[in-house]
């Protein structure tokens, strides 16, 4: 699927990656039911780094997955590529988390059984556009990009907690996506480590002209993004920081 | 298809030792079923092909004459007129004893294409008397040649020649439960006994159908003889018809009693309790073996499930990273193909060494038919059988894990795994 720049509703430019309008999200059953999100609006230009702050519970991870597609609002809009895609067929977004979106989370999620080589390739084998070579070629790049092409063919298990985590960062920007979201993603790494983490994933990202989202609890990795949202209780409060 | 299938290798591996436990229960579940398969197939061949030699693919006998009846309607009632009708009936069939005019019928029933031999028999209950035993017996008159066509009767003759009974009068040949009976041996002479009458023969040969209802009173004699001495000039008992395909007799049985108003009986139905006997042996030794694959097949479903709950979260980074949930499905159900593949190959190997080392083992049956090894039947149907059974066993136990794995939300696993 090809999602060529366009122009999105409300007179956004093409520079935006990614727009949500009016994000309505409820978790949980019954008496348990809670509002998350209320009628959230958001958007990430290609480039940048935005980091959402805020404290737990008040909607960042919900907001970052339902930009991710991995989860559905119960009203509102997520534009991506010029399209709706907020309550698009489960195919559409498959498609389009594949294309164009690269996540980073908190904890790695390597497949254990895979080489970092092979987890990096994955994303490209489900694309599909690239030669078996090309895409081993590509993810050789990356690992080398950040610090681990010396490592490549070790199983995700013999990778330390950082490495893995630089492997996870080269594996969301496999496909070359324009937007990558990543949650916490040095929320279980040491200071080295997370400094280390968030240089590679900021300066790979801005280097392709990627949009960046991240949740973070920490003040310091908030400090170095180019905006920040703070959030609270489902609502982004105050003035966008920049 | 190939990522999903190498990613079902992976997390298949990771289980090996678990799967390991399917692959060996389904092989030895399908090695079972190729092995009951082939000794109850095997004995049930040997029978068919013993009651064919002997008796046959289809038996002519005894003409049907069909009684119609008219049934006129009651007149009108007050001279109006109505309706006049007739209703005819068919009632019972009346049975005449015997073949008549059996020439004609041999010409008639030679001209079906699917037959390949006739022979006329008559047949008549007789008491045979050697010199120191007396037995009640059945005459079989026949044409050699013609019976030697329709029957096995030649590969069946143990002791002496079947060219005596040929061109002497005077010879019979009986079968070796009789002629241990009445203790006679090759050359004797027996009295046989019909209506108060009794002609001397010479015992040309023994044969052994090893059907011992056969092999305890048939004796077989020329047909002409067997017309004196059974005092039958015309006609004959039956007509014993081969085919070129056996199984196929059903329906020219029903062509035959169409052209010649007899009543002909196929060996399917001569032997309709038999061959359920068989039947019932073969689907029993089906159900109890499949219990095996079953059994495997439960702990595949376990361990696949097992599979599930721990890569919760890989299958969340699969989806997100745009694998699609029929990926998810594809990669469960692909690691119990690769179990039913690897499971195949050595169950059928397994099958056909044991019906290889089966088929020499030693076994003494007497009665319906007589060997003295097991005897197996080697057919791919056996391993289709089995291959269908393993395949369905763990097509259901792969369904559901990852039906379920297919499912999974992964926002919900990632929310869940970062808490």
């Amino acid at each position: 699927m090809s999602t060529d720049q366009k122009i999105l509703p409300n007179g956004s430019s093409d520079n935006v990656a990614i727009r949500c309008q009016k994000l309505t999200r409820y978790l949980g059953e019954g008496e348990g039911r809670v509002h998350v999100l209320r009628e959230v609006t958001f958007e990430a230009t290609r480039g940048t780094v935005t980091a959402i702050v805020g404290p737990s519970g008040c909607g960042k991870s919900t907001l970052l997955y339902l930009l991710g597609l991995l989860d559905r609002p119960e009203g509102g809009e997520i534009w991506i590529g010029g399209r709706n895609l907020a309550q698009a067929d489960d195919a559409l977004r498959t498609a389009v988390r594949n294309e164009h979106i690269g996540f980073v989370f908190q904890f790695h999620f390597l497949l254990a059984e895979f080489t970092a080589l092979e987890n990096i390739m994955l994303p490209m084998k489900k694309l599909g556009r690239l030669t078996r070579s090309a895409m081993q070629e590509r993810a050789l790049k990356l690992l080398d990009a950040v610090g681990l092409g010396a490592k490549s063919h070790r199983l995700a298990t013999q990778l330390s907690g950082g490495e893995q985590q630089r492997v996870a960062i080269a594996r969301a920007l496999a496909n070359q996506p324009s937007i990558i979201l990543a949650d916490e993603p040095t929320g279980n790494l040491d200071v080295k480590n997370s400094a280390i983490v968030f240089d590679l994933l900021t300066r790979l990202a801005k280097e392709n002209g990627q949009a960046i989202v991240l949740v973070t609890h920490n003040p310091e990795i908030a400090n170095k993004c180019d905006s920040v949202r703070p959030m609270r209780d489902g609502v982004f409060v105050g003035k966008e920081i920049s | 298809m190939q990522t999903t299938l190498s990613i079902a290798l992976r997390f298949l591996l990771a289980k090996r030792r678990a799967m390991l436990m399917s692959l060996t229960g389904i092989a030895f579940g399908v090695g079972f079923i190729v092995l009951t398969q082939a000794i109850t197939a095997g004995f049930q061949a040997f029978f068919i092909q013993t009651i064919l030699g002997a008796d046959g693919a289809i038996r002519v006998a005894d003409k049907n004459q069909l009684l119609a009846v008219s049934i006129e309607a009651e007149p009108a009632l007050n001279g109006k007129k109505g309706p006049s009708v007739s209703v005819k009936v068919e009632s019972d069939r009346k049975y005449i004893e015997g073949v008549v005019e059996p020439r004609l019928q041999i010409e008639a029933i030679r001209r079906i294409p699917e037959v390949s031999g006739i022979s006329e028999v008559v047949r008549g209950n007789v008491t045979i008397q050697s010199a120191t035993r007396e037995e009640s017996a059945q005459v079989f008159g026949i044409n050699v040649e013609n019976h030697l066509a329709v029957s096995d009767l030649g590969k069946q003759i143990v002791f002496g020649s079947v060219s005596d009974l040929r061109e002497s009068s005077a010879a019979v040949m009986l079968g070796t439960d009789l002629a241990k009976r009445l203790k006679i041996r090759l050359g004797d002479s027996v009295l046989i006994a019909y209506a108060g009458q009794s002609i001397r023969y010479r015992v040309a040969a023994f044969y052994e159908t090893g059907v011992r209802e056969i092999d305890r009173i048939r004796i077989y004699m020329q047909l002409e003889e067997s017309r004196i001495l059974l005092k039958r000039p015309f006609g004959a008992t039956f007509l014993q018809v081969s085919l070129r395909d056996p199984q196929r007799a059903p329906e020219v049985a029903k062509v035959i009693e169409i052209i010649t108003e007899h009543r002909a009986a196929s060996w399917q139905e001569r032997e309709k309790v038999w061959l359920s006997v068989f039947m019932f042996f073969r689907i029993l030794a089906a159900i109890t073996v499949s219990t095996i694959i079953v059994v495997s097949g439960l702990g595949m479903f376990n361990t696949l499930a097992m599979i599930v709950m721990e890569k919760t979260k890989e299958i969340a980074i699969l989806r997100s990273m745009g694998f699609t949930r029929n990926d998810i499905a594809s990669t469960f159900m692909l690691q119990g193909a690769l179990v039913l593949m690897a499971g195949l190959v050595l169950g059928f190997a397994l099958g056909a060494l044991c019906t290889l080392v089966t088929e020499n083992v030693p076994i003494t049956i007497r009665g319906i038919f007589t060997t003295d090894h097991v005897v197996v039947s080697w057919d791919l149907s056996h391993y289709v059988l089995g291959g269908i059974m393993a395949a369905i066993t763990v097509a259901i136990a792969s369904w559901f894990p990852a039906r379920r794995a297919a499912r999974m939300e992964p926002a919900e696993i990632i929310r869940g795994a970062s808490q």
